[in-house]
């Protein structure tokens, strides 16, 4: 069983009753209805010493519009979710302290920095990712196309979350100048230096935008 | 990071019973400031309380009367808010200038004002620290690197500077925050939640074990309108404050009949300028009185080397702001 309980069966932490039935099952049940609560202690380890699965508690995320069901710690990261447990190695880890934004990616179609979001803090929750941009025969995200187009990136380390929130600036309209771009865009470093031509893509897309 | 226990309330009621445990916790909103500091293991709670999927508190209204903020709405959507951009330019600049996109979109108000102080010596575990480990020393005022320390309201044990920016909106529109715990609801005003380090620097706010905010409001004032929120920082974006001021004005016949001046990234806790308003209320603003209003607003500081360019920078950032404030008040409509 995964660690999900409820405090009622901890009569020494929690010295009131309560909570009955409100324990998730897995973690699988329908977002927002529920309070989860799931005990450090409960998470075992094996005879190996590593951590066995079967005791963390689980988080259902839709991921590119796949539905994955994830066995976490407490502790772990949505990026370190994406790319250990998932294998999605497009978004990348620079500092790791929501400084530099190379683990951007789209929470509920808002960007955040993936390396601040705990996990188990999301469950059923819509994640989309570098890997998610391209449509199902390969065709390129615009926004993928017109850094391509534009050269907006050298070694390429900070471009996955560059393009997410490239694509984010503008659906929530805050494209309207180059220096509201940059300011927006202020949350991805580029040591690379790549910025003037990050600002010509995401210009290119709002202009192919309001034209077509 | 250590792991801790986990514990993820939809509503408060259950919120507030998982605070009754004898576990030692931290609550977590967006999780930006506490993710933050739980990986350098400067924090380290037994319990988490995520409360960031308690819906009742996401929402905010306006009136004629009051401006209300649920403790969880996202810094993304009040700084976008065009109606509040109208009412009052400096509860939104303050926003829209802090952190990045990514961080405004995971941050909930609640979380923003009681973010923690950035003293890297506070994030390092293995310098000495008053505020983490009380009574180990403070490296900062040992001879470190002072440049974003606090310039005003520090002590001998600590000199944190209070890192946001909303709260000198806030701190300056006379801010009400609504806390919630087992034993009831209590009101404070906003200039009463944080608390100078003194000889307790790990003592922060007037929040009592157990009490979760719910609710920030602010009373509409005429001053609103000529508000302005402005932020110097040592790259154009994405930084924390150098100085910024918070600053609203009223004019009648050509002196100010009511000024609101609060500092950003100079001082320990959120920072309102009262001598500095006083010297101005009955005076024509123009430059001379505005950069004597900053100098005012100074004119207790105690900084350190490090610290010391935060004297005149912080005074012309009180001149500048206080004229395009000046320029709003005397805008039609
Ligand atoms: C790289 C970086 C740059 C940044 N730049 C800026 C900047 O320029 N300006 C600025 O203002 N901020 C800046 N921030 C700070 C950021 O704004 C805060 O981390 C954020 O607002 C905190 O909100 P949160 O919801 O994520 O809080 P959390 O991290 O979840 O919580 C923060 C604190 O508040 C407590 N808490 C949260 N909600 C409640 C509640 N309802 N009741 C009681 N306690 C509560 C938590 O226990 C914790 O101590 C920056 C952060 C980073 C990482
Ligand atoms: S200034 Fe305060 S927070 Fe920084 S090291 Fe000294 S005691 Fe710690
Ligand atoms: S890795 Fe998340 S912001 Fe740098
Ligand atoms: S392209 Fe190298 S970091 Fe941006």
């Amino acid at each position: 069983m995964p660690a999900d309980s409820d405090l009622d069966s901890r009569p020494a932490l929690s010295r009131r009753s309560f909570l009955t039935n409100t324990a998730i099952a897995g973690g699988a049940t329908a977002v927002g209805l529920k309070t989860r609560v799931v005990y450090a202690d409960d998470i075992k380890n094996n005879d190996d010493g590593l951590i066995a699965d079967d005791t963390l508690p689980k988080v259902q995320l839709t991921v590119n519009g796949q539905k994955r069901t994830l066995a976490v710690e407490p502790r772990t990261t949505l990026v370190e979710a994406l790319r250990d447990t998932l294998g999605l190695t497009g978004t990348k880890i620079g500092c790791n302290h929501g400084q530099c934004g190379a683990c951007t990616v789209l929470l509920d179609g808002r960007s955040v920095n993936a390396c601040l979001v705990l996990a188990l803090s999301i469950d059923g929750s819509d994640v989309t990712t570098v890997e998610g941009l391209s449509d199902p025969v390969g065709n390129l995200h615009p926004m993928q196309s017109a850094f391509a187009e534009h050269d907006a990136f050298q070694c390429g380390y900070c471009t996955p979350g560059q393009i997410l929130s490239a694509i984010s600036c503008i659906e929530e309209g805050h494209a309207s100048t180059s220096d509201e771009i940059r300011e927006y865009m202020s949350g991805n470093l580029c040591r690379c230096g790549a910025y003037p031509n990050i600002v010509a893509a995401i210009e290119s897309v709002r202009d192919a935008k309001v034209e077509g | 990071m250590k792991n801790f226990s986990y514990i993820q309330p939809t509503t408060l009621d259950d919120a507030l019973r998982a605070t009754d445990t004898s576990e030692q916790f931290d609550i977590l909103a967006g999780g930006t400031t506490m993710v933050d500091l739980l990986k350098l293991d400067a924090i380290a709670p037994e319990r988490i309380i995520d409360i960031s999927r308690i819906a009742s508190l996401e929402g905010y209204t306006f009136d004629d009367e009051n401006l209300r903020f649920g403790a969880l709405a996202r810094m993304s959507d009040v700084g976008d808010d065009k109606t509040l951009a109208q009412i009052c330019p400096a509860l939104t600049e303050s926003l829209w200038k802090a952190a990045s996109s990514q961080l405004r979109h995971a941050a909930r108000l609640g979380g923003n004002i009681l973010q923690r102080t950035r003293c890297p010596y506070f994030r390092e575990t293995h310098y000495a620290c008053n505020k983490r480990n009380p009574g180990s020393g403070c490296a900062a005022l040992d001879g470190g690197d002072t440049g974003l320390h606090a310039i005003l309201g520090g002590s001998e044990q600590c000199v944190a500077m209070y890192p946001g920016d909303w709260a000198q909106a806030l701190i300056a529109f006379d801010a009400v925050v609504t806390v919630v715990s087992s034993k009831g609801t209590r009101l404070i005003e906003f200039a009463d939640l944080h608390v100078p380090p003194g000889d307790t620097p790990d003592i922060e706010t007037t929040l009592k074990e157990g009490e979760i905010v719910t609710q920030i409001s602010v009373p509409v004032s005429a001053a609103m309108k000529g508000s302005h929120y402005l932020k110097a920082r040592e790259r154009e974006s994405y930084a924390f404050a150098s100085a910024s001021a918070a600053v609203g004005v009223l004019e009648d016949g050509g002196v100010i009949t009511e000024a609101r001046i609060a500092l950003g990234g100079v001082a320990s806790i959120p920072w309102r300028a009262r001598e500095a308003e006083e010297y101005l209320e009955g005076v024509r603003l123009d430059e001379a009185s505005a950069f004597e209003t900053g100098r005012i607003a100074f004119s207790e500081a105690n900084p350190l080397e490090g610290s010391a360019y935060k004297i005149k920078l912080g005074a012309s950032v009180v001149a500048g702001a206080l004229l395009t404030a000046q320029k709003r008040a005397r805008q039609e409509g």
